[in-house]
């Protein structure tokens, strides 16, 4: 059997997806569809770089919205006063990102489990209030408005909702590889390593301070990354994109989804946003629906979807007769 | 940003006074709403998301008994009663089963009854702001000390609330039951070996904690408009009160719900944007120089 976890494996499964993406709104010309993918796009970038976090670092952070707000902040400002080219705006965005990361890791890092929680979560809310009291810039609780000037760059015009589908299609695709391929090298083994026993993996010669402050740098960048695409999706920024809620959002998608695979955030993104399509068209008791369909999740599957999944395949396709334990260890 | 406003302030007493009866008022209730989730993580070990929900249950059972009752003293007692009784079955069907999982599974859990409770009482009592009105006993005339207004009822809140808080350390402190509590924090599996039934003992802690939460919100009843989703704010706030004065402490979180109260009622004058802001700031500042909170101590 093909081990799925080679690099060129993952690049014909990129190409494949991204294929199958392209042939999707020929097929079903929706506008609600190219929205749906779009906004899917966003939050499962979002969300697996939060995976990255909380599933390979064991670093469960609450504050890890702030990325996606200052994503959409600091791209719609820098297209909104400069009007510098589009990609030109997202790398400076992304150095940005990972250098207001690189400053809150070097103070979060060293703290661990739910005091890690507080103190991001401290941050993100310290941005949102900044985001709210620095009115010149930001517009204050209006946010951006009066849209984000999209020009057209190398063919592509952002501006049409088809091209921002294929774009957002690609960022998400390619986000997700390199994601992947982070967790699958030596650093992405560390990580695990330093989740499960960071006394040990220090013991080994592993800079553990170093690798959790690498892991959140990188998580920020990628979060940084969704904003940009739900910053050009509305053509704003609005504070409520860095409040502390996108970051509960996050964690909840993460658990639907399941947080032991790869896949599981972005699988988690489809059932959140199938969820509120559905919910909000049959009730107007939405979080009576909603709440109910995690109780289910939380105390009837006990685990996210895909890791239920991937569970019972393996339980499948397992040898029978042997009595070695097939399931992986629960952690904590 | 306005320091005239805030060093004017300053300067007169009137408005010091005011301001921080004003800032006590806020702290109280938070310390009442950080006491119980703070009890609640000491013995059970999970932190109730779901908390905020409980505020504001006792926020709108007050409502209904006042209407019916017209006593705010029986009001009062009823919410929080109610709300405790709540609790203690929220504990036993739900949040009993998952202790000792991962921490973000009883995270969903509370958080799927956050929305169930928002709708529940906007089923039950309509999606628009209510309010209940200030008891009949308490519409006398405002005191003035040192120039400063301050309403009856800011005094009675601030008596209770430190009743509380001074029965609630009493309760813990200095008697037998108190003592099993402490005892159930510290090595459960023992306490239950001496022939302590510890599935009622954390149904009961669990109890009061939401009764404290009930109480705080029948006690803000009369000076906020209710709301479903009131709580939401409540829940962020006692969570950093939790966070600057260390998780598990009581005295902590009556420290840091004072401090907090101040910041926030001090903060609305020099700087009107920013009063949430320096509460994030101090928070930070206190997380980056002591990471367990003012009175915190490292969990094993």
């Amino acid at each position: 059997m093909m081990r799925p976890r080679s690099l060129a494996f993952d690049l014909a499964l990129g190409i494949m997806v991204l294929a199958a993406l392209t042939i999707i709104p020929i097929v079903f010309p929706s506008k609600a569809l190219v929205d749906f993918v779009i906004r899917g796009a966003a939050l499962a970038l979002f969300a697996t770089s939060l995976n990255l976090l909380i599933g390979y670092g064991g670093m469960v952070s609450f504050g890890h919205g702030m990325f996606f707000g200052l994503g959409t902040y600091s791209f719609g400002l820098l297209m909104q006063r400069t009007g510098m080219p589009i990609p030109a705006a997202f790398a400076i965005t992304l150095i940005v990102s990972a250098l207001v990361a690189l400053s809150v890791g070097l103070v979060c890092i060293h703290v661990k489990e739910i005091y890690f929680a507080f103190i991001t979560l401290a941050f993100q809310m310290l941005l949102y209030s900044l985001i709210i009291l620095w009115v010149p810039l930001t517009g204050g609780d209006q946010g951006l408005t009066g849209g984000i000037p999209r020009p057209p760059f190398l063919g592509i015009n952002l501006a049409n909702q088809g091209h921002l589908y294929l774009a957002s299609c690609t960022l998400l695709v390619s986000g997700l590889m390199l994601m992947r391929h982070i967790v699958e090298s030596p650093f992405g083994y560390t990580l695990r390593v330093v989740r499960d026993n960071a006394t040990r993996a220090g013991f080994l010669g592993v800079k553990v301070l170093r690798v959790r402050l690498l892991a959140f740098v990188l998580a920020g960048v990628f979060a940084a990354a969704g904003g940009v695409i739900m910053s050009l999706f509305v053509s704003g920024a609005y504070p409520e994109f860095a409040y502390w809620t996108v970051s509960g959002e996050g964690i909840f998608i993460i658990m639907l989804g399941g947080l032991n695979t790869f896949l599981g955030p972005t699988v988690g993104t489809v059932i959140l946003l199938l969820l509120n399509d559905v919910v909000t068209r049959f009730t107007e008791y939405y979080g009576l629906a909603l709440g109910t369909v995690i109780l289910l999740f939380a105390l009837g599957l006990r685990r996210g979807l895909l890791d239920l999944l991937i569970e019972l395949w393996r339980r499948l396709t397992a040898p029978s007769g042997k009595t070695r334990s097939r399931v992986r260890p629960a952690r904590r | 940003m306005d320091l005239a406003a805030l060093a004017n302030c300053l300067a007169s007493p009137s408005c010091v006074v005011t301001q921080t009866v004003g800032g006590l008022i806020i702290g109280m209730l938070l310390f009442l709403v950080t006491a119980g989730l703070t009890l609640i993580f000491g013995v059970l070990k999970v932190i109730n998301f779901a908390h905020g929900s409980f505020y504001m249950l006792g926020a709108y059972f007050a409502l209904t008994i006042f209407k019916l009752s017209g006593s705010y003293l029986l009001t009062v007692i009823g919410a929080a009663l109610a709300t405790g009784a709540v609790g203690f079955i929220f504990e036993r069907l739900f949040i009993s089963r998952v202790y000792g999982r991962n921490v973000l599974m009883q995270l969903l859990v509370c958080y799927g009854f956050i929305l169930i409770f928002d709708d529940v009482v906007k089923i039950i009592w309509g999606p628009e702001f209510k309010s209940m009105g200030m008891p009949a006993m308490f519409q006398v005339p405002p005191l003035f000390i040192a120039g400063g207004v301050v309403p009856p009822f800011y005094l009675f809140l601030l008596g209770i609330t430190l009743m509380i808080g001074f029965a609630l350390w009493l309760v813990i402190e200095k008697t037998r039951i108190g003592k099993t509590v402490r005892a159930a924090a510290y090595n459960p599996g023992m306490v239950s070996a001496l022939g302590v039934n510890t599935d009622i003992l954390y149904g009961v802690v669990f109890a009061l904690g939401g009764l404290l939460a009930g109480f705080a919100g029948a006690l803000a009843a009369p000076v906020r408009s209710l709301t479903p989703g009131m709580g939401f704010s409540v829940l962020i706030e006692s969570f950093i009160v939790t966070a600057i004065g260390g998780i598990g402490s009581i005295a902590g979180a009556f420290a840091a719900a004072v401090a907090i109260g101040l910041i926030r009622s001090f903060g609305s004058v020099g700087f009107p944007l920013f009063a949430e802001g320096l509460m994030y700031l101090f928070m930070v500042i206190i997380l980056v120089t002591k990471p367990t909170g003012l009175f915190g101590k490292e969990i094993a």
